[in-house]
């Protein structure tokens, strides 16, 4: 919780802030347990995404598809209503937001699915599979696949499939294949597993859009590192608005996507503070959450060591949010670092919490945030009761709504 | 296996270098333990070695078996229904001390090992009389940590070599496997197969070129002319895993155990004959 965070539990030197290690490592997590079958693939993946970021060509053509494609840069917008609404005699909390909803098919998504496709061309793979849970991730891929002509096939739980069916539509308009996974808990657990069976399967013809900074070695940082514009946009836009560095930096995690895209450029800059939301589901003392990070302990999961839900057995659990995107119940290893070295905050808000916060901005910004985005929201509710100054609060909008409103409509009383 | 004077030789070694000297292909059923419930696989593993099993596989159930195909993914989610767990698997093979007497390799992904605490894991599954450990999700650069603590408990943990894993890569794994080099035959999962790929041939010849260690074959074999076509391609021992689980799960309870040794009875007599199914 915020309010209990304590300065001294902060850990670290800068060697703590500058990973993955060269053995994929953040601190004690990540690395790469996986089948051997996909070892050379890896290191085939992490030689491309190395060569890549030196390359001229490459960065200038995805910072033009950035631009031209996706609608970069996304703006960062001044929530004035919201901070009205959050205003305290002590303090003002100016709340920023940084609209990736704005982006092309409607999340922050789409900054790595471009980015790695672009990777797969460079590596000659011309068959992409990807994970999808909320439809975002997969929606993305099937967008730059059907703009790169490849062939595209996205696994998606059919848990899933049944509360996010705009979004199966749209990604079988786009050309994609849509593969459902009745394995398991039939949600985004399920449907990563599934995927990462096809590339074992089909590993020298495919390339894996893993849609989360997760998985093994080097997703974790390619995935991070196309997001990263996220926030080396935001760290230019604030000094513009507002003469300085943010104060506060909030993002919901499910794996952790967004929010590690929003803290990357950030992390060496300590005076900022980094909370990432959690789903707490029907509340993280029920046996119905997605709060890893809040209530997991250490395991490995789709390949690399993180926190996760598990139970006395090493077995995975089944997670459970409102949010189909953050319904999981592991999260991105970095993510776990910064928890352990205290340089990051996580705390956790239910369903209902989400569901309160995405009416209150959509009543009060005209914007309908993603069910996942909300959870970021409704920590302001939280967080905003314990500022002791006027600061400056970037919450990443990481996705727009509107492939939530059959959910939002049946739990909310409009 | 680079076995110096010093080095003891472990149970797996010794069995190959018996099977060897007989000039005998190594049968290697896979069971996952609890499927259907743990008296069973207990009466499954006796009959295996009554029934011609040189060693026998025995898998521990998890939830998230990324290397497995359907066949092994529904045998775990009906162990674990049934209960089982790494402690009872250990607990069961103490309770077959005497009786069996095959080594016996465990078959486990990494987390429930680590949730248990790898360490303690490796010395009870050593006073139960194991002898080996296969982990899918641990490949070579993970791996070296773990296999001191394997073999510090008179255990082999036994890595694999993939169709995609390039010839240098092959040379490292070798060097560092115990017991055997478990060649994965297929880019794939587990899983039976209609036809072995003509490559696995190769594979053995160039693992051979790498190394003196035993070469076991598994995934994908799944009938009498695979485990011939291995033999015949000059490796050392053939797993089968989906092909013995998927009858488990087609017998009844009653007949499970008969139906099983006389797979498996089938599958020694293609281990022993010779050209028996053409090539």
């Amino acid at each position: 919780m915020v309010s209990t965070f304590s300065r001294q539990d902060q850990n670290y030197n800068n060697d703590d802030l500058n990973l993955p290690s060269k053995d994929g490592r953040f601190g004690k997590y990540g690395g790469q347990y996986v089948p051997e079958t996909l070892m050379p693939a890896l290191f085939e993946l992490e030689t491309a995404a190395s060569n890549a970021w030196k390359d001229k060509l490459f960065v200038n053509e995805l910072n033009h598809l950035l631009k031209t494609y996706v609608g970069r840069e996304t703006p960062l917008y001044e929530a004035k209503r919201l901070t009205e609404h959050y205003k305290t005699k002590q303090a003002t909390p100016k709340i920023w937001l940084k609209r990736e909803d704005l982006n092309h098919t409607g999340a922050h998504k789409i900054n790595n699915a471009l980015g790695q496709a672009l990777l797969a061309i460079r590596m000659g793979k011309k068959r992409i599979i990807a994970e999808t849970g909320a439809g975002q991730h997969g929606v993305a891929t099937a967008t730059v696949c059907a703009r790169f002509g490849l062939k595209c096939i996205i696994y998606m739980g059919a848990e899933d499939i049944k509360r996010q069916s705009l979004n199966v539509f749209r990604m079988k308009l786009l050309g994609a294949e849509v593969k459902v996974v009745n394995s398991g808990t039939a949600t985004l657990k399920d449907a990563t597993s599934e995927a990462i069976r096809d590339w074992v399967s089909n590993v020298e013809t495919t390339h894996y859009i893993l849609g989360s900074v997760a998985g093994p070695h080097p997703f974790p940082k390619i995935v991070r590192d196309f997001h990263a514009v996220i926030g080396e946009e935001t760290k230019k836009q604030c000094i513009e608005s507002f003469g300085s560095l943010p104060d506060i930096l909030l993002a919901c995690v499910g794996g952790g996507s967004n929010a590690m895209g929003l803290f990357h450029p950030f992390v060496k800059n300590t005076s900022v503070r980094l909370i990432g939301v959690e789903a707490a589901g029907s509340g993280v003392d029920t046996d119905k959450h997605a709060a890893t990070i809040t209530k997991g302990s250490v395991g490995i999961l789709h390949g690399s060591m993180s926190l996760l839900l598990q139970d006395n057995n090493g077995q995975v659990q089944e997670a459970h949010s409102i949010s189909a995107g953050l319904d999981y119940p592991g999260v991105g290893p970095e993510h776990s670092h910064l928890k352990d070295i205290g340089r990051a905050e996580y705390g956790s808000v239910t369903d209902q919490e989400a569901l309160d916060a995405l009416k209150l901005v959509s009543e009060l910004e005209g914007i309908i945030p993603a069910l996942e985005t909300s959870h970021a929201f409704a920590w302001l509710d939280k967080l905003c009761p314990t500022l002791e100054k006027d600061t400056h609060i970037v919450i990443n909008c990481s996705g727009r709504g509107d492939k939530d409103v059959n959910t939002v409509a049946s739990s909310l009383d409009i | 296996m680079q076995i110096t004077e010093n080095e003891s030789l472990s149970k797996v070694d010794v069995k190959f270098c018996e099977l060897k000297n007989n000039k005998k292909l190594a049968l290697m059923p896979f069971i996952m333990a609890g499927d259907p419930n743990l008296e069973k696989t207990s009466e499954i593993l006796l009959k295996l070695q009554e029934n011609g099993a040189d060693l026998i596989e025995l898998g521990i159930p998890y939830s998230d078996p990324l290397a497995d195909g359907p066949v092994i993914q529904v045998a775990a989610s009906r162990a674990l229904s049934s209960g089982t767990n790494p402690r009872k698997v250990i607990k069961l093979l103490e309770s077959l001390k005497g009786k069996l007497n095959i080594p016996i390799i465990l078959f486990s992904y990494l987390n429930p090992l680590l949730c248990f605490g790898f360490e303690n894991f490796c010395e009870m599954a050593s006073n139960a009389g194991v002898s080996g450990l296969i982990v899918p999700d641990l490949p070579l650069e993970e791996a070296y940590k773990f296999s001191k603590i394997v073999s510090n408990h008179s255990m082999d943990l036994i890595l694999l070599v993939a169709p995609t894993t390039p010839f240098e890569r092959m040379k490292q794994i070798s060097n560092n496997t115990k017991g055997f080099t478990y060649l994965v035959s297929v880019t794939g999962v587990t899983g039976e197969r209609n036809r072995m790929e003509n490559r696995v041939e190769n594979l053995i010849a160039k693992l051979k070129d790498v190394n003196s260690n035993p070469i076991a074959v598994g995934f994908g074999i799944s009938t009498p002319e695979h485990v011939n076509k291995v033999r015949e391609w000059g490796a050392d021992g053939v797993i089968i895993g989906s092909a013995f689980v998927k009858r488990i799960s087609s017998s009844s309870e009653k007949d499970v155990v008969y139906n099983i040794g006389e797979f498996c009875k089938e599958m020694r007599l293609a281990a022993d004959q010779k050209n028996k199914y053409k090539i």
